[in-house]
């Protein structure tokens, strides 16, 4: 019976064409991007929906790089995701560790806590939150941002966590302790070293969810000096919104640094997203 | 009073190193976990209590003066208010558009990527890249590929004879929502792919060989095996995923904005936009209470319905 099927060539050419449509559907909105971004702006018009243009040209990329602001929202993005993917990180490791290795009265509780954020709509705490920080003088600072998207990330990055944890055998640390270690001069020398791999993805998940949130920093910025790149690509677009090509460039820029992270984390993407966390 | 004055003699007779020893045991635990704690603590669960609080208030920051106590006020506005049943209606229907097409076309590249082919690697790579993409990138790409100006699918709809001529979509109140269910389809197929994935690797292969040698037929193998081993993670990755697409505000907001007259509006970016925008942070909470409370009913339906379905 599986020899019959394996050999079928309906089934066969059937499963090839529905890769490639799965591969056409995944990169061909990428491709687009991309396309635009490298259309002569004279050309936008005529030949905007052919499937490649008759001249491609770099221009696009120089324009939105050294004549506008661009390069700023980068740099506060970049500050931003690198800070709230570090913090995070550090804060879920120390979690992660403790429901990994200890029971501790009220670790149920925290733990159904931590669901319980990853559930409500988040944009139920997008008024007290610009309250709160409106009230410390923090509006249009990127630290604002840093922490509250620490804030959100941590439970998914201590789950991520807990589960690389689970993983590192518990008699490692144990013999450390033996030989006069404290726990933490085990975890930093023993366990440390052994986990890089897992910290590595979470902060490739922390920076990549960072890097996309969009609704928070609209809320919380409105000075162009510290917006960063989603708020600052939006504004552009509703300002200008025919020059296609810059801001397709722009949008191709956006997508380096996720490509690069993805790139980096696609190995751990079903062991993380499937050890018990829930987040998309 | 006695008994624990003689404890605490008791205890200073163990030797002081071992006290220690114990506090710290007690106490360590608490240290690794504080500052996720605390963090969580203060910058959502304090908010989010502030928050269904604001629902009773009025509290504009457009209109001076200190926010007033009203009672149900802005629930009783909400009752009244068209826009927000339009936004439940169109909730309901963003969240089963988004959610089918995102499980039909998942478990498709899950059962595909479960079987062996040349490129596999790079292939997985490359379908699970939509799920890198940033939101507002994806949303602007798939605003620009409905635009008739930049984007192929008009022309290609027209071509097709689905649209009588190329135009935009997004500014057609009957069409619309599907704009923003598309590039949510897109960017949500990795993210169902993965789990599957996950879950069918973990069906023991014996299985399937018994259903071999019994010469069971390739749809007798899906559906007595598969879907069954299956179940339980389809309810449980449902389930979670109905509460985020609900939740998700990023894709229409960017694309359509709720428009054209409303016909976009979901109770999410009804949320923030009436917080954004009108500055009304009263009436924006009570919205969004109404959701968490109708999130709420539908999660616990679910799970009882799991419950007498599913028996694990």
């Amino acid at each position: 019976m599986s020899a019959i099927r394996r050999t079928s060539p309906v089934l066969a050419v059937g499963k090839y064409a529905a890769l490639a449509f799965y591969l056409i559907f995944a990169l061909f909105p990428l491709y687009w991007l991309v396309k635009i971004s490298i259309t002569p702006d004279k050309l936008t018009y005529t030949e905007g929906t052919a499937l490649w243009p008759s001249e491609a040209t770099l221009s696009n990329f120089s324009t939105v790089i050294f004549q506008t602001d661009f390069l700023a929202y980068f740099g506060n993005s970049l500050i931003v995701s690198l800070g709230t993917a570090a913090a995070t990180t550090l804060i879920a490791a120390g979690a992660g560790y403790a429901f990994s290795r200890f029971n501790f009265g009220g670790k149920r509780l925290i733990i159904a806590l931590m669901l319980v954020t990853q559930m409500f709509p988040l944009l139920m705490i997008i008024a007290p939150i610009y309250k709160i920080v409106a009230a410390m003088g923090l509006l249009n600072s990127l630290t604002s941002l840093i922490v509250v998207y620490t804030a959100f990330n941590v439970p998914f990055a201590t789950f991520l966590m807990q589960s690389f944890f689970d993983g590192i055998p518990k008699d490692l640390e144990e013999a450390a302790m033996m030989d006069g270690c404290t726990r933490f001069q085990a975890l930093r020398k023993v366990i440390f070293p052994l986990t890089l791999p897992g910290l590595g993805a979470t902060l490739g998940f922390v920076f990549t969810a960072a890097w996309s949130e969009l609704l928070f920093a609209l809320m919380l910025i409105s000075r162009n000096e510290t917006m960063t790149f989603p708020v600052g690509l939006l504004t552009f677009v509703s300002k200008f919104s025919v020059d296609w090509g810059q801001m397709m460039a722009a949008g191709v820029l956006a997508l380096i640094p996720s490509c690069l992270f993805f790139i980096f984390i696609q190995r751990y993407l079903v062991q993380g997203l499937t050890s018990g966390a829930v987040k998309g | 009073m006695t008994t624990s004055g003689q404890n605490s003699t008791a205890t200073s007779g163990i030797s002081r190193a071992w006290r220690s020893a114990y506090m710290r045991y007690l106490i360590e635990p608490y240290l690794y976990v504080g500052p996720a704690v605390a963090l969580i603590g203060l910058v959502m669960l304090v908010p989010l209590t502030i928050g269904i609080s604001y629902s009773f208030q009025a509290i504009t920051l457009l209109k001076p003066g200190a926010p007033e106590w009203v009672g149900p006020e802005n629930y009783a506005a909400l009752w009244r208010d068209a826009k927000f049943w339009l936004a439940l209606e169109n909730t309901f229907w963003w969240t089963l558009g988004s959610l089918v097409f995102q499980f039909g076309l998942g478990l498709g590249l899950a059962l595909l990527l479960n079987t062996q082919f040349y490129g596999k690697r790079l292939f997985q790579a490359l379908v699970f890249l939509p799920w890198a993409v940033p939101t507002f990138l994806s949303a602007l790409t798939w605003a620009w590929l409905f635009n008739p100006v930049i984007g192929p699918l008009p022309h290609w709809m027209a071509a097709l004879g689905i649209l009588s001529e190329p135009y935009n979509i997004l500014g057609d109140p009957d069409l619309a929502m599907w704009g923003p269910i598309a590039a949510n389809v897109w960017f949500g197929v990795p993210f169902f792919a993965i789990t599957l994935l996950a879950a069918l690797q973990s069906i023991p292969g014996e299985l399937y060989e018994a259903a071999e040698m019994d010469g069971a037929s390739s749809w007798q193998v899906f559906t007595k095996i598969t879907l069954p081993f299956l179940a339980p993670m389809i309810a449980i990755t449902v389930m979670l995923r109905t509460i985020w697409i609900a939740n998700f505000a990023d894709l229409i907001f960017v694309m359509t904005g709720g428009g054209p007259a409303n016909s976009t509006q979901i109770l999410s970016t009804y949320v923030f936009t009436t917080a954004f925008r009108k500055l009304d942070f009263g009436y924006a909470s009570a919205i969004a209470v109404a959701l968490l409370a109708l999130l709420l009913v539908y999660a616990v339906l679910l799970l009882a319905i799991r419950r007498r379905f599913v028996k694990i």
